[in-house]
């Protein structure tokens, strides 16, 4: 048992680090916020380049064969800078599924790709009547000869417009339990059709509907067996990184308010002197550290049992979740009249934590699945 | 970074469960899942701590010329978790964790040789004069006064919320042994045999009914200058030092899962209806377990640390903080657990002296006591306001 960082995990961070506070800067989120994907290009090659992109993917297809330690060390970094970069929707979750569940000339073809740049995917899965409910899924898939047809409707895809195949999941005709399966669809497949919009707090976001989108029957990912438990690990995976970049986000607010209080003054004095903001101050900072443990258990846990694995990534989703909106509304708070004006970026990263919170279920969501898993009767 | 355990700290752990097996008695065990104040009564405390001292673990956080185990933090976590996990005796930390460390760091030789070992077998059983009645949180303000007079110091004044004073033939204390411009520089740290002439113990109920702290007065109370731990007005560095100790040496997250587990066994008995039907029940138990969670994980970023010879930092006081308000919300959510059965007052203490079976379940008894004297998590050794305050300094710097 031992909880200190390798040497690799410490140069991963001081690179990481560096990068976000060298390159990431208010002014190319900014230009970043203008760009049709919302996101620059140049960054994202300079990400195939720094190897981020291949960290966590697997060696024998072109990747570093990184764990969630590594990927979480990333997703803080870029929690920090606010990145728009599409690293959850193609690495963590994209590549993720392929890897964890593709036919092995699947991960052949597409993850050498994601690892060097040249392909990005997103995960199309969420639907209005589900909610934060991963199981349910009312779109269809119907074999045609040797080709399957998806009808129905998407919502919350992340960096949709920008990704070059979607992974989209159907319900099989029979509608069976177990009846789950992924199919990869070229954002151009005909009946396709994509609502593309600005996500709040950084980046895009599109809702699809599917009408009788045709794809062929090797379109479906893995074998003909229920995807459910792949996309579970998988999303569980995304919940540990996106605790991580959450835990980068609310160690900045908190710095930043920090800053702010000290040097900001009423009464003749710095806010800071005052007994009721330092005791706000350090709550957010207990709350800081407290995130950062359940992202580290999250990611520790990340390759444990079903059971296990979705405590932890629940129990950070929960918490952390709780704990953002904490340290957000009070970084507002403590910075006035000028917390609530796009004059600050302590706007942007409350937006974003917000984001954080609603993607796959909030802190309600994730109590609930942690009862669940541990046997309670909810 | 990996949170399993090797061989070796596999095979540690099956030596501290045989060794439990071995020497926790059914008596210490009933007195313990019945214990309604902070610590143990002596009667399961001492006899658990002398059955550690003979394995040569009764102080495994002290250095290994003085009696310690030179375990690893990791090996310590496995000791900690296995002790609580099966539910042993909790002494008071007053002799291994506080003045012994004080001891080793700035006592005499002669104090070493004599103190040291008796703390080990609990020859002696140490209680602590730090608060007075004016002097809470501000403790530096304190005024019981100990006069040089020849080769011996009069003590007088009076301490508070001293724990275990009834049960204690040693006292360690606080004491003004000078007036100086700054308060704390006139405060020297001693040593009080609670047999001496002129100390009268007033015993002093908390609202759980148990009898843990007393006020202590001192009248003319006459002890040797030897008793002086380290330089006279030095006494407020020794005992900050200790503070620290007391705030950050323990690892209370496995006691707190423990406590967790006893209220979700209480929640899915018949005995309670099976509380955990109640979804906010079970919902809230996953609240406290997972802040029990972000806790461990805490725990053990700081064991990582010591064991890599790096400083945890001000981390202490938030560790006191957090487990201070999960204890209260564990406790809060047994008492919402056990429902009408909250009402009963059983007056009988210690509980596990019980003789007639209660009107309610009596593994059920001690859960209304302890969430009344539990209220005192967020006040000793320093209250939740003051953690707050050293936070505020030592990690932001404000």
């Amino acid at each position: 048992m031992d909880l200190t960082p390798s040497d690799e995990q410490r140069l991963l961070r001081e690179s990481a680090d560096r990068f976000i506070a060298e390159t990431y800067t208010t002014k190319l989120r900014e230009q970043n916020a203008k760009e049709s994907f919302g996101f620059s290009e140049a960054i994202w090659k300079q990400f195939a380049d720094l190897g981020w992109l291949a960290l966590p993917l697997p060696e024998a297809h072109g990747g570093i064969g990184g764990g969630a330690i590594e990927v979480g060390i990333l997703m803080e970094a870029f929690g920090r800078g606010l990145v728009s970069e599409p690293y959850l929707s193609t690495v963590v979750l994209g590549a993720g599924l392929v890897a964890e569940h593709g036919r092995d000339e699947q991960k052949a073809a597409l993850l050498p790709k994601v690892a060097d740049g040249t392909l990005r995917l997103a995960f199309a899965h969420a639907e209005r009547a589900a909610r934060a409910d991963l199981a349910r899924v009312d779109t269809t898939s119907r074999k045609d000869g040797d080709q399957y047809v998806l009808d129905g409707a998407k919502v919350a895809v992340l960096d949709g417009a920008s990704a070059d195949q979607l992974i989209v999941s159907a319900r099989l005709a029979n509608n069976g339990s177990g009846s789950l399966r992924l199919f990869l669809v070229p954002r151009e497949a005909a009946g396709l059709t994509l609502a593309d919009y600005p996500r709040l707090g950084g980046g895009r976001a599109c809702n699809l509907t599917l009408q009788s989108v045709r794809v062929p029957a090797d379109a479906m990912l893995g074998g003909d067996v229920n995807a459910y438990p792949a996309v579970e690990a998988v999303v569980d995976r995304a919940l540990a990184a996106m605790s991580a970049e959450a835990v980068g986000m609310m160690q900045t607010l908190t710095d930043k308010t920090l800053d702010y209080t000290k040097v900001r003054k009423q009464f003749g004095r710095p806010l800071a002197a005052n007994q009721v903001v330092r005791h706000r101050l350090t709550d957010m900072s207990v709350q800081v550290d407290e995130a950062r443990s359940m992202a580290l258990r999250a990611a520790l846990k990340a390759e444990a049992d079903a059971a296990e694995r979705g405590r932890a990534a629940s129990g950070a989703k929960a918490k952390i979740g709780k704990g953002a909106r904490f340290v957000a509304e009070q970084s507002v708070q403590l910075h006035g009249g000028m917390g609530v004006t796009e004059e600050l970026d302590v706007g942007a990263y409350f937006k974003r934590l917000l984001a954080f919170e609603t993607l796959f279920g909030g802190s309600t969501h994730h109590y609930r699945r942690h009862a669940a898993l541990s046997g309670r009767p909810v | 970074m990996d949170m399993t355990f090797g061989d070796a700290e596999l095979a540690f752990q099956q030596e501290v469960r045989d060794f439990i097996a071995a020497n926790l008695t059914p008596d210490m065990k009933r007195a313990e899942s019945l214990n309604a104040s902070v610590f143990s009564e002596p009667e399961a405390g001492v006899p658990w701590q002398r059955a550690l001292n003979a394995k040569g673990w009764g102080a495994p956080g002290w250095p290994v010329e003085y009696g310690g185990t030179g375990w690893t933090p990791a090996q310590r976590w496995i000791f900690e978790t296995e002790c609580a996990h099966a539910g042993v005796p909790s002494p008071t930390p007053m002799g291994v964790k506080m003045v012994g460390p004080v001891i080793i760091g700035f006592g005499s030789p002669e104090q070493k040789n004599y103190f040291l070992p008796r703390i080990l077998s609990c020859e002696d059983y140490w209680c602590q004069g730090y608060s007075e009645p004016g002097s809470g949180s501000d403790l530096s303000s304190l005024k019981t006064r100990a006069v040089r007079d020849g080769d011996e110091y009069v003590i007088n004044g009076t301490k508070i919320w001293t724990t275990h004073a009834h049960n204690a033939n040693m006292m360690f204390a606080l004491v003004r042994t000078s007036d100086e411009p700054r308060q704390q520089d006139g405060i020297s740290f001693v040593l009080i045999d609670m047999k001496s002439p002129g100390i009268t113990i007033r015993p002093i109920l908390t609202i759980g009914g148990d009898h843990e702290v007393n006020q202590v007065f001192f009248d003319d109370v006459r002890i040797p200058a030897s008793n002086l731990v380290g330089e006279e007005g030095k006494g407020w560095t020794y005992g900050k030092y200790l503070l620290e100790f007391e705030r950050g040496s323990g690892i209370a997250s496995a006691k707190l899962r423990k406590a967790l587990h006893r209220a979700a066994a209480f929640a899915e008995s018949e005995a309670t209806g099976r509380a955990i039907e109640d979804p906010d029940i079970a919902i809230r138990m996953s609240e406290v377990e997972v802040d029990i969670d972000a806790l461990e994980m805490t725990e053990l970023r700081v064991l990582s640390a010591l064991q890599n010879g790096q400083n945890p930092g001000a981390v202490s006081s938030i560790l006191k903080l957090r487990t201070s308000e999960i204890y209260q919300a564990v406790s809060r959510l047994a008492v919402d657990v056990i429902g009408n059965d909250g009402l009963y007052v059983e007056p009988t203490r210690p509980l596990h002296r019980l003789n007639a079976p209660p009107a309610i379940p009596e593994d059920e008894l001690a859960v209304m006591p302890t969430h009344l004297n539990g209220r005192a998590y967020t006040i000793f050794g320093g209250t939740s306001e003051i953690q707050r305050d050293i936070i505020s300094k030592l990690v932001l710097g404000l």
